[in-house]
């Protein structure tokens, strides 16, 4: 007789669903998860186990199977472990069973399950130590096994194809969160819209209702599953409640930020137009209410997971839910009144129960009605010490059991049974709790972790409160949705609740002592008997015992798992459960794809930086380069001509005519104010309140430990009026350092600063021609000596456009920079080139740049790398000793000014070879074994000036090394060779040059 | 975790950067008292409860706060202006919250 029976509410039984599972066609009802599918299919083996490969089937119903995980295929992309029961069929739907070779039916690695007794816990901690000496010692030998492990153990294999789905995220404020949609759930979420909250209803399962959905209760005078399908209608109707189904609240962040994920389209044969797969969302709620309810436990007895055994409450869903009946000999082990519920869920779907174990020997009149109704064998004070069957159930054994003393007693006795339902009590779903709270407490009543106290704005209601009939849920729904609403309502009244489902506490008992395998945690195979193992060996922190015995640590985080687990610790120690404690619930409370995290955020994310002649390059020959987030011409290359041809070309020019850099992305900082020039001296190493009007000098700043900070040239063009530039690289860094020392330090100076950076563009004009080409495009000022002295100011108009020009030089040529407004910049561009051309002017790139500079021995970020000093770089000169600045104080301390630091220095390549940044410096000429580093290449380049390879170099000695020589050593790029140290000033030391 | 700016009301933490322990004390500019540079520039306290630190609204005002935060739960007790003299100067003190 086919499993598909009775009148299951959710699935609709005139719309017939084909799928594939392991190949083999198969169909199912619209509603149907991958679960009830299968099982209505007659399929009872859904995956094999973890490490011991033992043949497994459905636990339970929901998010919080361990077992029935499976690999969904859509085309060439794998997901995988992803759990049957939460996965809904669709049209052309395809997924694989995991973790077996070559079939689920016939597995090879079920060898493993013989060699039971060596692969226990800690099993590779103490097997594959490896040898203490020779080739495989240590670790090395761990290396060679795993691959090997990971292969046999393990879960689903992901695939390498690209995830072709679009996922996206979404923000979201309420001043309502209600989480989870049972009984409860509902009613808070109603009774804080009425109050005229803005609510979110989220629910992870596809339909809104929860335990109403699979219940016998009646709630107002209707069928539970009624009532819940019209208050899911009446919410839908409003507008301040948002519903979000298939919705799993994961994360429970500061300040009531919670992180959900969204399954949009998974249920679907294809996304609708414009639909992501998944949609992450980030929620911020004024309040949250924690309406979760509780994950049933499974009891621990040995062969409690051969396929066929089955929670209780998962039975009754699949009966009432999808009308699916898991057994015509069910046999049921309890030891609670809650899980009589299932026997009559089952009967009325259509299935037989053939035996009731109860582990207590008193029992409610109530449950005792029930299996009398289900006429079957009714067994008290017994437990069930061992299962039979293959991939299938075909039987259990019983025996005697006292629950007092956890004795059992008499001979075991075999019961004909092909599904096992257990129920051991309820865990209320705390995880978010956890989250957001302190430890929870535990309740020796109902044997289960209640949820903490909050340290956020969150309250419980229902079975998350340990509160597990629907009348109180209801209640407490109400009441939780009156609160979070600040209590604007009226409170409603309850609705009535009738045939109300049996409840009892649990009898305190997790594990039948019984001899033979008895799992723990499914998934990851852990037994009873590796728990006590864990123990023997030293473990009795129940941190450590998890981490040893991998529970709880598999992908359903041990929902079923942790608390039995605890229990059998606790036991083992001697302690009660609560002086062990538990361990504390972290995010996600189940998988979250990272499709959905990374959303449309994924390539290149950078925004990309322009500068105001940016079409300009491009139009003309530029090649861009990224520099930081500036995309900045690395050369203007000519037809045919190499990168390395390009600016050699064009750094010659520049010494023997002139050339033109776009230097816009300087950093650019306005310091104004009556206290600027004070401002200054504390902030550079050198002085600048002596530095006159429309004159400007170059600076030095030091972070407060001694360490060079930045450079730049500033610029005074007022008495209170200052333009600072930073390098390209440090613009943020400097303008934070100013803006902490003007807020925090030095509240007192009436110094104002602002980032211009984008508001002023700027080009570099140098060579011997630079000044001829200025007099020709320049109005309203002279440039000659006399008006632009070195480091003075002049202000003028170039075609039309106010132009600031400050006579300085980076590339060691007479040389100018020319501002203006960043929306002349283009127009006053090419006006300087127009200008140029009776002189030979060509525009230059970074390239060129970086070799007029390294020709020049000047610094910039590769050498300012947060490591070195002025002393390092040369720069002692500009430590002012007439005041303090910023790191005056820290800068002469012992280790900074050793003879042992590396300081600049300048190399000679001496084989004419290209030289490498990056490469070392060692003083003993052996390629293969390069030791004794000296010290590192900085920046190299061929100098067109010298005619040389040449590079900076911060090395061990610096100048005294000075016509020495050594070898550099790059075996990555296979460079070896032998170079002269010289002075770091390369090219036109005495600056002739740059005076004219 | 959200800071409440006193000039641009609660901000989510991404907008703001760490700026260090606000309970150092920076010698005088001229001191060459090693012992005090060096606990200024290295020595952190780093408690397990209430801190005082500064954060800059780097992606808002720019404005630099002093927050005390509890380094355990996160809870910002109290945010006020670093530079005192700050024209909008005002301390958002936060009762405990629920």
């Amino acid at each position: 007789m086919s499993p598909r029976r009775g009148n299951g509410g959710r699935i609709d039984r005139t719309r017939t669903i084909r799928f594939t599972f392991d190949g083999r066609p198969m169909t199912g009802h619209a509603g149907d998860t991958l679960a009830s599918a299968l099982l209505a299919g007659g399929v009872s083996l859904f995956g094999r186990s973890f490490k011991y490969h033992r043949p497994r089937g459905l636990l339970s119903a929901g998010v919080e199977e361990p077992n029935a995980l499976v690999t969904v295929l859509r085309g060439e992309v794998r997901e995988p472990n992803i759990p049957a029961t939460t996965t809904e069929i669709h049209d052309g739907f395809t997924a694989v069973s995991q973790n077996r070779f070559p079939s689920l039916d016939f597995d090879v690695g079920a060898v493993n399950g013989l060699a039971g007794p060596l692969i226990s816990a800690g099993f590779y901690y103490k097997t594959f130590m490896g040898p203490v000496l020779g080739p495989l010692k240590g670790t090395r030998f761990w290396m060679i096994c795993e691959r090997f492990i990971r292969r046999a153990a393990g879960l689903g294999r992901a695939g390498l194809a690209p995830d072709t789905a679009r996922y996206e995220r979404m923000n979201a404020f309420c001043d309502v969160l209600v989480v989870g949609s049972g009984p409860a759930g509902l009613m808070a979420a109603s009774t804080a819209a009425d109050s005229g909250a803005r609510v979110i209803l989220a629910e992870l399962e596809p339909r809104l209702g929860g335990s109403a959905n699979w219940s016998a209760e009646t709630i107002d005078g209707t069928p539970a599953s009624e009532w819940s399908a019209e208050a899911v209608r009446d919410l839908a109707g409003r507008d301040n409640v948002r519903l979000l189904p298939r919705t799993t609240v994961w994360g429970y962040y500061d300040d009531n930020t919670i992180a959900a994920l969204e399954r949009v389209a998974d249920h679907k044969p294809a996304p609708a137009k414009g639909e992501p797969r998944h949609r992450h969302w980030t929620i911020r709620s004024q309040k949250v209410v924690l309406a979760t309810g509780a994950f049933e436990r499974p009891l621990v007895f040995p062969g409690n997971d051969r396929p066929g055994v089955m929670l209780a409450s998962a039975a009754e869903r699949y009966a009432r839910e999808f009308g699916v009946v898991t057994g015509d000999k069910a046999v049921l082990f309890v030891n609670n009144d809650g899980a009589y519920a299932a026997a009559a869920g089952l009967r009325e779907a259509g299935g037989t129960i053939a035996a009731i174990v109860d582990m207590r020997a008193e029992i409610s009149a109530e449950a005792r009605a029930i299996a009398a109704a289900a006429g079957c064998e009714h067994l008290t004070g017994h437990a069930v010490v061992g299962t039979e069957g293959g991939k299938a159930l075909s039987g259990v054994k019983v025996q005697r059991f006292d629950a007092a003393t956890r004795r059992l007693s008499g001979e075991p006795r075999h019961l004909d049974a092909d599904c096992l339902l257990v129920s051991g009590g309820w865990s209320p779903a705390i995880h978010l709790a956890s989250q957001a709270g302190t430890a929870p407490r535990w309740d020796d009543g109902l044997q289960a972790f209640l949820p903490p106290a909050p340290t956020q704005a969150w309250l419980g209601a229902g079975a998350f409160n340990g509160r597990f009939s629907t009348a109180q849920a209801l209640a407490e729904g109400i009441s939780a949705g009156l609160t979070a609403a600040a209590g604007k309502g009226r409170p409603a009244v309850a609705p009535a609740v009738g045939n109300a489902a049996p409840f009892s506490e649990p009898a305190p008992v997790f594990e039948v002592p019984a001899k033979g395998k008895a799992f723990v945690d499914f998934q990851h195979d852990v037994t009873a008997e590796d728990v006590r193992l864990a123990h023997r060996e030293g473990f009795v922190s129940v941190e450590h015992l998890k981490r040893y015995t991998t529970l709880g640590m598999a992908t359903d985080q041990g929902k079923t798992s942790n608390v039995p687990g605890l229990a059998i610790m606790a036991e083992t120690l001697g302690k009660p459960i609560p002086e062990v404690g538990t361990t504390r619930f972290r995010p996600p409370f189940a998988p979250v794809s990272i499709g959905a995290l990374a959303a449309e955020r994924f390539g290149d994310i950078k925004p990309e930086r322009l500068t105001p002649m940016h079409d300009w390059h491009a139009d003309n020959g530029a090649t861009l380069y990224a520099a930081g987030l500036w995309l900045r011409p690395q050369i203007y290359g000519l037809s045919g001509e190499t990168v390395d041809q390009a600016y050699v070309r064009e750094a010659r020019i520049v010494r023997e005519a002139a050339g033109i850099v776009d230097v816009s992305t300087l950093g650019k900082i306005a310091v104004q104010g009556p206290d600027a020039a004070e401002f200054l001296d504390r902030v550079y190493t050198n002085m600048f309140s002596t530095l006159p009007v429309n004159k400007a000098r170059y600076g030095l700043m030091l972070r407060e430990d001694g360490f060079v900070m930045d450079d730049g040239t500033t610029w005074r063009l007022g008495e209170h009026d200052f333009l600072m530039t930073t390098t390209t690289a440090n613009a943020g860094k400097v303008m934070q350092h100013l803006e902490y020392f003007l807020d925090v330090v030095w509240p007192d100076l009436r110094v104002h600063v602002t980032s211009v950076t984008d508001q002023w563009a700027g080009a570099a004009i140098g060579g011997p021609k630079a000044r001829e080409i200025l007099a020709a495009c320049v109005t309203g000022t002279a440039v000659d000596n006399a008006a632009m002295p070195f480091m003075g100011i002049v202000k003028g108009d170039i075609a039309g456009a106010p132009v600031t020009i400050c006579r300085l030089s980076f590339s060691g040529e007479m040389a100018f920079e020319v501002y203006c407004g960043a929306g002349h910049g283009t127009h006053v561009w090419e006006a300087l080139i127009e200008a140029g051309k009776p002189y030979g002017l060509v525009p230059y790139g970074l390239e060129a740049l970086g070799t007029l500079r390294i020709e020049k021995g000047h610094v910039t970020g590769a050498e300012i790398d947060g490591r070195t000093t002025a002393h390092d770089l040369h720069l002692d000169w500009m430590l002012s000793k007439k005041k303090p600045f910023i790191g005056s104080a820290m800068l002469g301390r012992e280790g900074l000014v050793s003879d042992e630091r590396l300081s600049l220095v300048g190399l000679i390549a001496r084989d004419n070879r290209p030289l490498n940044g990056g490469a070392h410096v060692v003083d003993y000429p052996d390629e293969e074994r390069p030791r004794y580093s000296l010290g590192h290449l900085t920046a190299a380049c061929y100098s067109p000036a010298l005619g040389k390879h040449i590079a900076l170099a911060l090395i061990r000695g610096g100048k005294a090394r000075h016509g020495t020589r050594a070898y550099i050593s790059d075996p990555l790029r296979k460079r070896f060779g032998e170079v002269e140290i010289v002075s770091h000033h390369f090219f036109d030391p005495e600056g002739t040059r740059l005076h004219g | 975790m959200l800071i409440p700016c006193p000039y641009c009301g609660p901000r989510d933490v991404s907008e703001f950067t760490y700026q260090g322990d606000a309970g150092r004390v920076r010698p005088d500019p001229a001191s060459t008292d090693q012992a005090a540079w060096n606990a200024y520039v290295y020595d952190r306290t780093n408690p397990a409860g209430d801190h005082h630190e500064y954060w800059q609204h780097s992606g808002g005002c720019r404005s630099h706060l002093k927050v005390t935060r509890n380094t355990l739960s996160h809870r910002i007790l109290d945010v006020a202006f670093a530079r005192p003299s700050t024209a909008h100067a005002s301390s958002r003190r936060q009762g405990p919250r629920p």
